[in-house]
């Protein structure tokens, strides 16, 4: 009836799990009966759960993200805390049956449900904005990939509270992983989380590549986009490409583990190596699908905060396209050491180098963006700053582990942990805080605290430096990864250095939570009225902050590169006319995407825990959800003219304050100035 | 930061491992060429042209330079194209499976990844060691590896190269201590409970004399490894295993390890050691 | 605000069934990746026979030879019914989807038999990693037609409730599109599985 799932499978004599689901528990109630006593369950499922708004889809894959962030990071603050009591000769808190969950949660947390949903997040709110477009190609498919990929989390949570999760590594190379060696249920829950959220981000890739190429605003040609969306356009073609490989191969796998094919055993014919290969060959270009749409990011942010035209446009966009193909034809790089032959090996290291190539050519425009810009310190452009320094460091390391002599002692080593920590955080995370700081005020309608935000970057970084610099030079001292017990007490000092980093990355996660909680209690003075709070140059900019639900009244004109910026300076955009307007076509709210996601849920839980009536029960309900919702021709509107005027008019409005407030402003600079003339 | 006599892979003891750690260094300095004037320009440019640095010019428009183009997809292009040129040699020259070239007679070890020790094969001699692997110096090593049933990895790093070990195939890598030693050794991927224990010693003894006396203690061991039933005793999983010999073992040991899974790879002719 | 592009709005907006169209595609080319890392699968694992039989051994052309017609000409029929919906012939498009759907049901039908019978004979899945990988990708393709049969037989009833409207149309062209995508992805495997095994 319930198939291996028994009361024994909650793991009640874990005082460290318990703790944690005590405080999980907490948490949620505490939410859920503050959502009840404000009565905002309605709100919250009329506006957001079942809203095909992209805005705040993206919203919530970032809230969700952050969230995840807390988890991912608290299982790293436990790695090093206990290999550094190993180092000191103690046994620690955490035998290998628990630290060998943790590192494997680790990585599938941080890559699948943090650092992807931070940049699905970001493209879904900011692509359609910036080509002019007033949703994405399909917005019911965008809340079906949203709610998906909240069944992953849902699924690797409940793995804390039932069962165990995979003790395999993030990506679960077999046999290890065979059904033989992991018969419990860790590895069935990795399964289903990726599986479920897979599907929903290939259905984003599908979406924004449609999106991109066939939304843009009509005078807008693809040489005039802005780099955040060709960035988009090139991650998300490898998203199409590259998440097939990743649904067959956890398929595969899963045949394996459940019917008894022979795709990776050991015996009859299975080849572990092929797993490797495939894996990888989702692997590589998965993380160009991360720091790709992050390299848009720091475009933008340079351009704008330079006060000047973004260096080589032309350049940076074929370098992505380069990038982007190139990606598929490394692969190996991460296997070096399985034995491929020198021939293999040398094609694969030298593919690799080459995609250094067009990456410095982005880090020399962001440079010469900078050069005889007038360059303003805030929060995102300082995140910018780092950026181009560690990612510098993290791509050298990666070029060296590219020439397979060197790899072969530095594989899987700290060394590579510190090379691939050094541009994911100083990279992508680094990118995302950038981004999130930059495109908060157009998101919420104020902008977030700078005090707040710059002291979370200084925490950051000299903490990344303190948590990885080290790992650097363990790795040339031999030590491997994904050690628990019985360290080497020479490996003591640097752990000791790098635990400290952590520490202080945690204060600076504190300082971005402080950061948010004072950019709420502050909002009312730090409202955007503009909509254009740094002088932006692209199209999101030109509308109010938050966007009207349907982005612009009048899709803008994109015929030029930067259109928004030279607009403004010519008074071609003039938001305080009244212009007129016309009908609106936008699609309805949908409740399918949550119940075909939950259904999901059911059908990935019954099969991890072989509730084989259970599974097939839900998966049917899959397929008559859908069938259901293609019935449904009750899926779009029109927004009336009058409710565009009385929106577009409350925008004239805010911009009439905000020129109240300059003129004030302006008034008191002067009545200093009058006091100094004195 | 890089305190290089603790430093196994600064400072290797075999010249498999030297040549390694002179092509880390040459990369990274090729490298460096790159990365330091970034970095310089980082912190130059971004002071230089802060906005309150009002005496500096602001060319807001200024986007495009073909000298500029050229020179930053050139130096790059030159320097990768030299980098590509070296690592084309030395993944070659650097290849696991090639043997050392010497005048000396190799000595040929087989290696077998067990849960979570490994287990050390003298086709030769005859005899057999847990987590202790000994041979001469200057005396090129070929082993040859596999997995009982993980994949795995072996990996001693004052030595230089690793490589995997998996099931039901052989993989090839030969090394060489030019120093006497006792090395660590341990394995490089992760294969479940007992893998940060998996550690063994190889010890680099002064000659073949020195060696030979060592086989002739192992000889004197009164644990032997019979048949296969003693083997799979051995082989179940066990964590810290300490070291042991045998003065004896079944003829054909490693190639029963690797044949062992019907219908794997190393029927093919090519893949048996 | 911005410039008169009124007029484009409406004609941009309302060409949402090019959109979907398009999308179908895109989705298709991911499909397509999907079959091609199941063919590279098999195409490593096919000599992974060592324990039971190989192609030669188990696959029998003519019963295949059956089967592709009945899928080639399934495709033809569709290509019928797509000719009766561009002339609005909603009559001739029920047609020709009720002989498509036999003929697709007559190629699901045998090839579940030719399964079954391989699993009743020891060939099952679970003997080998050939058998596993040709289970696989050709089942792979059968669950494929197997959904495509499914909203045939929806889009089928739904020309009853709701008319052969624009939706309705661009929704059986993606149909359409799939089903010829499941042909050609056929045309491969019986090649590269089938003929090749046997030669």
């Amino acid at each position: 009836m319930f198939g291996r799932l028994t009361l024994e499978s909650i793991p009640y004599h874990e005082p460290i799990i318990v703790v944690t689901l005590a405080v999980i528990a907490i948490v949620g109630l505490a939410v859920v009966a503050a959502i009840t006593k404000a009565g905002k369950w309605q709100y919250l499922w009329n506006e957001w759960f079942t809203s095909v708004d992209h805005k705040k889809l993206g919203f919530m894959y970032i809230a969700v993200a952050m969230v995840m962030l807390i988890r991912g990071f608290a299982d790293a603050v436990m790695m090093r805390s206990q290999q550094l009591l190993s180092a000191a000769g103690e046994s620690g808190y955490l035998p290998p049956h628990h630290y060998d969950q943790i590192f494997t949660a680790h990585g599938v947390i941080m890559i699948f449900f943090v650092a992807m949903p931070l940049v699905i997040g970001l493209m879904n709110i900011i692509v359609p904005l910036q080509i002019g477009a007033r949703d994405v190609a399909f917005p019911y498919l965008n809340n079906l990939s949203f709610w998906l990929f909240v069944v992953g989390v849902i699924l690797t949570n409940m793995s804390l509270g039932l069962g165990e999760f995979g003790r395999t590594g993030w990506l679960a190379y077999p046999p290890l992983s065979g059904i033989e060696a992991s018969p419990g249920v860790g590895v069935d829950y990795w399964i289903w989380a990726l599986q479920i959220s897979g599907v929903g981000t290939t259905l984003t890739g599908v979406n924004f590549f449609a999106t991109i190429l066939r939304m843009r605003t009509p005078s807008m040609p693809m040489m005039k986009m802005p780099v955040f969306t060709w960035a988009s356009l090139c991650a998300n073609i490898l998203i199409i490409i590259s998440f097939p490989i990743l649904t067959v191969t956890i398929a595969l796998l899963t045949l394996d583990r459940y019917i008894g094919t022979h795709f990776f055993t050991n015996d009859l014919g299975g080849n572990v190596m092929m797993y490797v290969n495939l894996i990888w060959a989702w692997g590589h270009p998965e993380v160009y699908i991360l720091i790709l749409p992050i390299f848009g990011v720091f475009s933008e942010v340079t351009a704008t905060f330079s006060r000047k035209k973004l260096f080589g446009y032309t350049s940076l966009v074929w370098a992505t396209i380069v990038i982007t193909i190139l990606a598929f034809v490394v692969w190996l790089h991460h296997f070096f050491t399985m034995g491929s032959g020198a021939n293999v090996n040398a094609f694969f290291g030298i593919a690799t180098m080459i995609i250094s190539i067009p990456t410095g050519v982005k880090i020399f425009n962001w440079l010469f963006t900078m050069y005889k810009g007038r360059i303003r310190f805030t929060t995102p452009m300082m995140w910018t700053v780092g950026f181009l320094i560690t990612f510098s460091v993290g791509g050298m390391t990666g070029v060296l582990m590219a020439v397979p002599g060197a790899d072969f002692v530095l594989h899987n080593s700290v060394f590579l942990i510190a090379h691939f920590h050094n541009v994911i955080i100083g990279g992508v995370v680094f990118g995302c805080f950038a981004a999130i700081t930059y495109w908060f005020p157009k998101a919420t309608g104020f902008t977030m605290n700078e005090t707040w935000g710059k002291r979370a970057f200084i925490c950051w970084i000299v903490g990344f430096l303190m948590a990885f610099l080290p790992l650097y030079a363990l790795g040339f001292m031999g030590m491997t990864r994904r050690l628990s017990q019985d360290l080497n007490p020479e490996y003591f000092p640097l752990l000791a250095v790098a635990a400290a980093g952590t520490a202080v990355i945690a204060l600076g996660v504190a300082c971005q939570f402080i950061q948010i909680y004072v950019s709420v209690r502050d909002r009312e003075q730090n409202r955007d009225l503009t909509g254009d709070p740094w002088g932006g140059r692209t199209f999101e900019w030109a509308t109010s902050s938050p966007p009207p639900f349907y982005n612009f009244a009048h899709l803008p004109k994109g015929d030029v590169l930067d259109g928004f910026w030279y607009q403004k300076q010519s008074g071609e955009f003039d938001p305080t006319k009244e212009v007129e307007y016309e009908r609106i076509h936008m699609p309805k709210n949908t409740p399918t995407g949550i119940y075909v996601s939950a259904w999901a849920l059911v059908f990935g839980f019954a099969m991890i825990w072989y509730i084989w009536w259970l599974a097939a029960a839900s998966f049917v309900g899959i397929i008559v959800t859908c069938i259901q919702h293609s019935y449904n021709d009750d899926v779009d509107y029109y927004v009336e003219v009058e409710e565009i005027k009385a929106i577009e008019a409350e925008r004239r409005a805010q911009l009439e304050e905000a020129k109240k407030n300059e003129v004030k402003d302006n008034e008191k600079k002067d009545d200093l100035e009058v006091t100094y003339a004195n | 930061m890089l305190s290089g006599c603790n430093s196994a892979l600064l400072d290797p003891k075999g010249s498999i491992g030297v040549q390694e750690k002179e092509l880390i260094i040459t990369a990274l300095l090729l490298m460096l060429i790159v990365v330091i004037p970034v970095i310089l320009m980082t912190i130059y440019f971004a002071y230089r042209y802060r906005e309150s640095n009002t005496g500096e010019e602001y060319a807001p428009e200024w986007a495009h330079s073909t000298k500029i183009e050229v020179v930053v997809w050139t130096i790059p292009i030159i320097i990768i194209a030299i980098l590509a040129t070296i690592t084309w040699r030395s993944t070659h020259e650097l290849e696991p499976s090639k043997p050392i070239a010497s005048d000396v007679k190799p000595i040929t070890i087989e290696v077998v990844s067990l849960d979570w020790k490994w287990l050390f094969i003298y086709p030769e001699e005859n005899i057999a060691t847990v987590n202790y692997v000994a041979f001469p110096k200057d005396v090129p090593v070929q082993f040859k590896l596999t997995s009982d049933n993980i994949m795995n990895a072996f990996f001693i790093p004052r030595l230089g190269t690793q490589i995997y070990a998996m099931p039901g195939m052989v993989t090839k890598l030969n090394l060489i201590a030019n120093h006497t030693g006792d090395y660590k050794g341990f394995a490089s991927n992760y294969s479940g409970k007992g893998f940060s224990q998996m550690k063994f010693t190889a010890a680099a003894m002064e000659d073949r004399t020195a060696f030979l006396n060592w086989v002739q203690q192992v000889k004197a061991s009164p644990d032997r490894i019979e048949d296969w039933e003693q083997f799979r005793a051995l082989a179940s999983p066990t964590v810290a295993e300490p070291v042991k010999m045998f003065s004896s073992i079944p003829p054909f040991l490693f190639t029963d390890v690797v044949t062992q899974h019907p219908g794997s790879m190393n029927c093919l002719p090519e893949n048996l050691g | 605000m911005q410039t008169n592009v009124a007029a484009h709005d409406h004609d941009h907006h309302h060409d949402s069934a090019g959109n979907k169209l398009f999308g179908f595609w895109v989705y298709l080319m991911s499909d397509c990746v999907l079959f091609a890392t199941l063919f590279a699968t098999y195409a490593v694992l096919e000599s992974g026979s060592i324990a039971g039989p190989t192609g030669k051994d188990i696959f029998e052309l003519p019963f295949v030879f059956v089967e592709t017609m009945l899928l080639l000409f399934s495709s033809i029929t569709f290509g019928f019914g797509m000719i009766a919906m561009k002339r609005k012939d909603v009559a001739g498009l029920k047609r020709w989807l009720k002989v498509t759907f036999l003929l697709g049901a007559g190629f699901i039908g045998m090839e579940v038999y030719e399964f079954h019978h391989l699993i009743v004979e020891g060939y099952g899945p679970q003997e080998s990693a050939f058998l596993s990988a040709f289970f696989t990708l050709v089942g792979t393709h059968g669950l494929h037609v197997t959904f495509g049969l499914i909203w045939l037989a929806v889009g089928y009833h739904q020309l009853s409730t709701k008319g052969l409207n624009d939706n309705m149309s661009m929704r059986f062209q993606c149909l359409s599109l799939f089903w010829h995508f499941l042909d050609i992805v056929w045309i491969c495997v019986f090649t590269i599985v089938y003929l090749l095994g046997v030669m």
